[in-house]
């Protein structure tokens, strides 16, 4: 009774045996174990670090604010950036994401708005600053640009999926009345997905308040060249009272957020 | 033909006959659903088409207002083939014909009140749609229609609040605000308790029978079929084998549709 083979005692199995499965498992663990010995990760750097964090952490005590002007400007320049970013990035998303949504629109339609999509996600925000402050210059408008392609690539993956997730009875229902195509969109289609776009957009302007502050690392404006630079100079003071504001600013932009979330369910 | 009025009288009631010719649906290329359909209804009363499942009763009805694409055949309706037209004709012919579904398709986040004035798609600019800027007038017939069918104090409710017997009345009432001249049903009281589904098929047959406009329903309940309709036509793997009135049905007639007999013995029970 208890041998778990299927043919013992004459039961019939209720699973089929999930090799496959199993030997990903095995893999997994296999290739984790190679990739840290490979990598040299050792106890003794692990402790030293410890160390020199402790040390690290305890420099930036007290927070500093003599420089809270700097602070101020740079993180209301954050603050422009995000939310011009998500405006702009969720306007121009509305159409990618419709175009790219498989339910609605013909193939030859929704391949190029796909491909689009792709190559907004394929980089990292830095890497897409770095290219917009080639092209524009340093300073908000590298940031801005970088980070409104950032957010086509997520949000207009977002929309497209929900619009391919809706319910076809009630569009149906809608164009068998004899309404028009935009007809269709803003009564049958409109209705199912504005609470999650709602949803996605409060998302994305949470992720580029973050990714705001890191875009002045490389020149695209905001508090992240504040920052780096009192990296730099040692400054640890300074930078934990910019992280504190930092932290302070998103905490708040997520309250907002799941307000307006809350408000429109 | 967008011309046309809703104020139909007297012979204007043989305008709203159907001739359907030679209709075949293919899903597939070489496997027809619908095997060469004739079928010339009159401009009124309601007609209920029986038969089995998955023997292209929805398709046929879907045909019509090109829900679904014919393969070939003519579907002429108002002076028009349907099966023919394209783009903004299509449309203008779509708002003339209401539909009833079996699993009502309201959109379920809006209110009651707006899920009727969707039936006006067809007549008002999707931008009054959009700021919900509909005419005096068909608010005014979204409010009496909702009344007739007794949901008058549910038009600021959201549709997935209601019951499915509530949600049928407002698909009956949204039909009906397109001011059609005919009526297709798709299964409307399949997805309904047998009291709620001749409650349904009450509200129907009124509010169709008073505006005098002709009603196309597919449904499973043969005695509901015989009770509504005026006449009937039974399908059987996308033909038609019967087309009379009810009481010249006969359990022969059953058995060919259907098939078998057994079923036949214990129907009383259904």
């Amino acid at each position: 009774m208890t041998a778990p083979t299927a043919d013992t005692a004459g039961h019939r199995q209720p699973f089929r045996t999930n090799w496959g499965g199993r030997l990903a498992y095995v893999a997994l663990v296999a290739y984790v174990i190679y990739a840290g010995s490979h990598l040299g990760f050792s106890w003794d750097r692990f402790v030293s670090g410890i160390g020199n964090g402790g040390h690290f952490v305890a420099r930036m005590f007290p927070p500093a604010w003599d420089r809270w002007g700097l602070l101020a400007d740079g993180m209301i320049e954050s603050l422009q950036i995000a939310i011009l970013a998500s405006f702009f990035g969720v306007l121009l998303s509305l159409p990618v994401g419709l175009l790219a949504a498989r339910n609605l629109m013909p193939v030859w339609v929704t391949w190029p708005a796909r491909g689009i999509i792709a190559l907004c996600r394929s980089f990292h925000p830095i890497i897409i600053a770095i290219l917009f402050v080639k092209a524009v210059g340093f300073g908000a408008l590298a940031g801005v640009l970088a980070l409104i392609v950032g957010s086509i690539g997520f949000v207009g993956k977002l929309f497209a999926e929900s619009i391919e997730e809706i319910s076809l009875k009630q569009v149906e229902a809608v164009r068998a009345t004899g309404a028009s195509f935009s007809g269709v969109l803003i009564m049958a289609v409109q209705p199912q997905v504005l609470p999650r776009f709602i949803g996605f957009a409060t998302y994305q302007l949470d992720s580029n308040l973050r990714n705001s502050t890191m875009v002045g690392i490389v020149g695209g404006g905001g508090i992240g060249a504040t920052l780096f630079t009192a990296y730099q100079r040692f400054d640890f003071d300074f930078v934990l009272s910019i992280l504190i504001v930092t932290v302070a600013m998103i905490m708040a932009a997520e309250v907002l957020s799941g307000w307006i979330r809350k408000t429109f369910q | 033909m967008n011309a046309v009025t809703g104020t139909m009288t007297g012979s204007a009631q043989d305008a709203r006959s159907l001739v359907i010719r030679d209709l075949v649906k293919e899903y597939r290329r070489g496997q027809p659903v619908l095997r060469g359909i004739n079928l010339t209804l009159p401009g009124r009363g309601m007609t209920a088409i029986i038969g089995p499942s998955g023997t292209g009763k929805s398709t046929l009805i879907r045909c019509i207002n090109r829900l679904v694409e014919p393969t070939s055949g003519q579907i002429l309706f108002m002076g028009q083939n349907l099966a023919q037209l394209r783009g903004r004709q299509l449309r203008a012919a779509r708002r003339r014909i209401g539909m009833v579904f079996q699993e009502y398709n309201l959109v379920e986040r809006l209110t009651v009140m707006e899920n009727l004035l969707s039936g006006r798609l067809g007549y008002v600019p999707v931008w009054r749609a959009w700021l919900r800027k509909f005419p005096q007038k068909d608010i005014d017939r979204a409010f009496e229609l909702l009344d007739a069918v007794g949901l008058g104090q549910y038009a600021t409710q959201r549709a997935d609040a209601l019951s499915g017997g509530q949600r049928q009345r407002v698909g009956i009432a949204r039909a009906i605000m397109q001011e059609p001249d005919l009526i297709l049903a798709d299964e409307p009281t399949s997805s309904l308790d047998p009291k709620t589904s001749v409650e349904i098929m009450d509200i129907l047959s009124a509010l169709a029978g008073e505006r005098d406009i002709p009603v196309i329903v597919n449904i499973h309940n043969v005695e509901l079929a015989k009770r509504f309709a005026q006449r009937i036509v039974g399908m059987t793997g996308g033909k038609i084998v019967y087309d009379g009135p009810p009481d010249g049905l006969t359990d022969e007639d059953l058995r060919t549709i259907y098939g078998g007999e057994d079923w036949l013995n214990d129907r009383a029970d259904g």
